[in-house]
Order: structure tokens, then sequence, then C-alpha cells
């Protein structure tokens, strides 16, 4: 899936650079020249104020920022917690209107823990990481059934190490997308 | 009259390969080491069963006896070579000659092989000092319930001198994890409480957790992700068959039996958070015993069936509550450290054993109900699904030994403790049997 992303990217963007550069303007007016030798001119390319240039690059650099925004699927989490911090919001925003804009894509949300504590606290523990996941989608917009919620607790670690190192990136919810 | 010689020398050849085909010799897959004995064991000799038969049979009962006894930590049995001369077979017990020993306990014994193919299995155990017999018992078994027959004759002798039942005649339920991080192989196995005779009850690439058995030990029930989620499944152990119990939305996790075996309390989810409930087997209904926003799982059931203990962060971290079996409030059990969790009763309702957590380091401990008093009893940091023996006096753990996973056990006081090492893999999990069906003596 990531891949399918940075190559969406490059596309989107070329097609936008390429929307931009093709935004109708009116051909230049010249005068009629005095008798003169007939001289081979490139026409003239279109004109563009600094404000235009500068909104252009403005969407751009937004729909890079989106796309790497979107080839982020996992989201972390503090030792015991299901809080999501201020990066992950962005990261799940990204993805909200994604799926808003594809109904046909579901997403699973698979909430996931590090080995300290007890497994099947833990179990519980990962579904309500995967629901505030949800939950704040939700609130973005998203409808309820693109959306599914698993748990695997402690039991599929992505890193099988058992330091802090380790366990930071077993605290997480991994957004798994599937084709209705 | 030749003849008649040659038959019984080739039927006595084809009896052997048979005895020998059926009792192939049973190996651990656990192998268990004494890591913690008390000072002073109770000093007992054991002398090896003396064998009468034509085929010897693979397992030595006298063997298992005696690994039993030193695995407990509480015997000191005198090493072989020390016997003295005359010790044999159970008529010549020369009580002189054992004075010297000081022991407290002799056991004697003999193995027969019958006309019929089994063995009959004769032991006395002896007060030396006062030259009395304490328990003799005799058995007929076919060659497979040898080591049971040990495991009983352990526990008899342990009753008779430490004046608490044994738990040798049991069996244990864990968890393997085998395989590369990415494709893993997960089996649900049951072997002898020593780690003899494993079976294996169920095997998955994806994950399998909480065995918890049924009160007549038939059964097995379980968490299994092979749906791509977890599910509560129920298996009778000696054929296999099995059933799905619960695929209920959200969560499906936390079986444990009720005492009288006809119920089943669950974690569930389908409710939006992680609940208790309890599923009738038989009428296959649902009542639900838990409401709070909270996370409420891993429930366990009083000896008497009147109440359970779960864990509950309804106050912010997981604590221990208990609760009726027929519903009401909660009442909070545990107020020292900051995570307590995975509470199981012991056999006479008086303790809990429980993982208690404080600065992200997490310790089996115990809990006396009447005096609310918390004993930690590890102090490795990763230690999880604490389980008694049904004698009530150990509990069998899953810790990690560099970087691997282990079972452990350590006596109720803290006195004695063992390891449980895998061949290779990882094992977790662990859920000891009641006690196993008694053979006729």
């Amino acid at each position: 899936m990531k891949k399918q992303f940075q190559f969406g990217a490059v596309i989107v963007a070329v097609m936008l650079l390429a929307a931009c550069a093709t935004k109708p303007t009116p051909p230049a007016e010249a005068p009629t020249p005095e008798p003169a030798p007939p001289v081979e001119t490139a026409p003239a390319a279109p004109q563009k104020s600094a404000a235009e240039l500068e909104m252009e690059a403005k969407a751009a650099e937004e729909e890079l920022k989106r796309q790497q925004l979107l080839s982020e699927e996992r989201i972390y989490f503090a030792y015991d917690s299901s809080a999501i911090d201020e990066p992950s919001r962005a990261i799940v925003e990204a993805h909200s209107a994604y799926i808003m804009e594809n109904p046909d894509v579901t997403v699973s949300l698979e909430g996931h823990c590090d080995e300290r504590g007890t497994r099947e606290y833990n179990l519980a523990l990962g579904e309500r990481r995967a629901q505030s996941v949800q939950k704040l989608m939700a609130a973005y917009g998203v409808q309820a059934k693109q959306i599914v919620v698993v748990s695997f607790g402690e039991e599929k670690p992505a890193d099988p190490g058992h330091d802090e190192s380790a366990w930071r990136k077993n605290r997480r919810a991994e957004l798994v997308y599937k084709l209705k | 009259m030749n003849r008649i010689k040659r038959l019984t020398v080739a039927a006595g050849t084809l009896l052997m390969l048979m005895s020998v085909l059926l009792t192939a010799p049973a190996h651990a897959i656990l192998t268990i080491e004494i890591t913690q004995g008390v000072d002073t064991g109770i000093p007992v000799a054991i002398v090896p069963f003396s064998f009468d038969g034509t085929s010897k049979p693979a397992q030595s009962v006298s063997d298992v006896v005696e690994a039993d006894l030193t695995r407990s930590g509480r015997f000191s049995v005198v090493p072989r070579k020390d016997l003295p001369a005359s010790a044999s077979a159970d008529a010549e017990v020369r009580f002189p000659d054992w004075r010297a020993l000081k022991l407290e306990g002799l056991v004697v014994g003999s193995v027969q092989q019958l006309s019929t193919g089994k063995y009959q299995v004769q032991f006395r155990l002896y007060d030396v000092f006062r030259q009395s017999q304490l328990a003799g018992y005799r058995y007929v078994v076919p060659a497979e319930l040898l080591r049971t027959v040990g495991h009983q004759i352990a526990d008899l002798i342990y009753e008779k001198l430490t004046g608490e039942r044994g738990a040798f005649n049991t069996r244990i339920a864990y968890v393997t994890k085998e395989g590369a991080l990415r494709r893993p192989q997960f089996k649900l196995q049951i072997a002898d409480s020593d780690g003899y005779n494993p079976q294996t009850i169920v095997t998955s690439v994806e994950p399998l957790m909480s065995p918890a058995w049924s009160p007549d030990g038939q059964r097995l029930s379980y968490v299994s992700f092979e749906d791509g989620r977890a599910k509560v499944y129920m298996q009778t152990v000696s054929d296999g068959r099995r059933q799905l119990l619960a695929e209920f939305f959200g969560i499906n996790s936390a079986p444990a039996f009720a005492p009288d075996g006809k119920r089943l309390a669950l974690t569930l989810s389908r409710d939006g958070n992680a609940e208790i409930y309890i599923f009738e087997l038989g009428a296959r209904q649902l009542r639900r015993l838990t409401r709070d926003p909270a996370i409420d799982t891993e429930p366990a059931w009083s000896p008497d069936g009147r109440a359970l203990v779960f864990t509950s962060d309804r106050s912010g971290r997981p604590q221990l509550y208990r609760i009726k079996a027929e519903g009401g409030p909660a009442e909070r059990l545990t107020f020292e450290g900051d995570y307590n969790a995975r509470a199981s009763y012991s056999p006479d309702g008086k303790m809990l054993t429980l993982v208690s957590g404080h600065k992200g380091r997490y310790h089996i401990a115990t809990l006396r109900l009447d005096t609310r008093g918390l004993q930690v009893l590890t102090d490795t940091p990763l230690d999880e699904s604490p389980t008694f023996a049904p004698n009530g006096r150990m509990v069998l753990y899953a810790t990690e030994v560099r970087g691997r996973g282990v079972l452990a056990s350590v006596s109720a006081d803290g006195r004695v403790r063992q390891l449980y090492r895998l061949e290779s893999g990882d094992v977790r999990e662990p859920a000891w049997s009641p006690y196993n069906r008694e053979l006729q003596h």
C-alpha cells in the first residue's frame, strides 16, 4: 500500500502542476510591425502573477504532505495509554479524508500492545487503542461501515525485543486497507 | 517337548516385540530443573523397585517417584550409591541396616508382569525409626499407565510425610510459539506435570491464548485467532472434538469454567467495551455480569462458585475486584501497587495469586482474602499467567529468561523454585489441571 501511495503522490503532483500550467490565459495581442523580414519567434509562455505561482507551490506542498501522512499506516501510543497525540491526529485526519473520498475501501484498525502486563488485559487495551482511532475518524466524518476494529493484544509484536526500543514499536494501531 | 519349548520361545519373543512397540519411551519436551530448594529436605530412601517378568517396561515406576519427590524441593533423597547393600525387594527390609541413614521414610516396591500383559505394581512406605508401615498399595495397570502409578505413589508418600496433599498426578496445559517472527507456529499442548507425555491439542499459524481446564479435566477452553480475530473454543482432550463457543462482534476471550462445569465466564466486547459475561453451556444463554465503561476482564471463579474476581481499570489502572456470581456491585480488593491483574483462586478459596506490577515491573504475588495482605513472590520483571497447583502449594507462571519464554514455579511460601524450559521456542500461558482421576488400588 505504501508504494501505491508514493506512486500516486508523484502522479497527483504532476497532474496538479500540469493543471496549474494549463490554466487558460488570454493570448497577448501584438500590434502588426512595419514591413520587416519575417522572423521566427517562439510563442510567448502564459504569464502568471506571483500570487498564482505561490498558490501553486503551496498546493503542491500540501498535497505532498497529505501523501506523506497517508503513507504512515501506524499510530503509536504511550505506555498503558490509548490517547492519540498531535502528530498522530494529523495522520488520522489524512486517512479519514482519503476514506471519505473512496467509498469502496474499508479500513481495518488493528490494535496492539507491548508485552508488559497481562495478555487478556492487553487484548482489551489493544481494542481500546483501535477504538480511539475509530472515534477520531468518526469525528472527521468517516462512516461506521467503512471501519472495522480488531485487537491482537500483545500477540503480534512488530519487534520481538524485550526493551523499550522494541516496546515502543509494539504499542500501536495499524491501518490496513481492504477493497470491498 | 521340544516343540512346546520352541513355541514358548516364539511367543515370548513376540510378546517382547509387542511390548517394546507399546511402551516406546516417552520423553520430556519440557525439562524441569530446581533452582531453589529448602535447606533441609525430608530424608527418604527409595529402593529401585524389583522387576519380575519377561519384558521390562521402558518406564521405571521408582524412577518417577524419585524424580517427583526430588523435584518438589522438600525431600532429600538418598543417592542410589549410598543405599545399603542389602536393599532389594520389600520382603527383605532389614531395619537395622537403614537406621544409620536417619531416614524419615523408606520406599520399597516391585513390578510384576502378568500373563494378561498388564503390570502389577506394589509399594510400601516405611517409617524406619518406628519400624512400621505407613502405606502400602497394589495397582494393576497397562504399560502406558506406569508413569501415572509412579505419580500417584509419589502423591501418597508426599502426603504421609508432609501432612499435605501432593500434586504429582496432574497435568499442565500451555501454549508454545516457534518459528520465525513473520512465520510463527503456535501450539496448545498438555503434558504431565513433570513435562513428560506432551500432547498437541491445537496447532495454528495464528495466536492461541488463555487455555482453561474444565473441572473434570476432560475439556479445555481457549482463545484462537485462526479466523483473524479472538474467538473462544472448547475442545475435548481425549478425542479432539471441538466447538466454537463465542464469535460475537468484538473480542471473545478469557474463558473460565465455573466449578460446576456447567457455565463459562467470558470477556466479550460486543456491547462496545470489554465486559464479563456468564455463558450457560447447556442452555447456550448469555448473561452480562459487569456494566462499566472501563475494561473488565480476566474472570476467575471462587471454588464454591458463588463469586468471581476480575480485573478492571475503572479506577484508572488495572486492579482486582470481586462480584457475586448472580451479579451486583463490584468490591475492590487491591490497593497496593499501580497494577494488579489476572487473579486465580487457590483451591481452598482463601487466597488469590495474581500479577502485581509497579513502575513497569510485573511480578507474581499472592493476596490473602481475609487480611488483604499482598505478598510478592518473584522479582523478575516480566512475569504473568500464574496458576495454582490443585493442592494450593505451588504457583506455576510464565516468565522470560535470556529473551526466551519459559515457565517457572514457586511454592506459596516462596521457598522452592523451579524452571521449565522448552527444547526450542517460547512457552507461555500455563494452566494447571485439576487432579487426574485416581487409579484403582
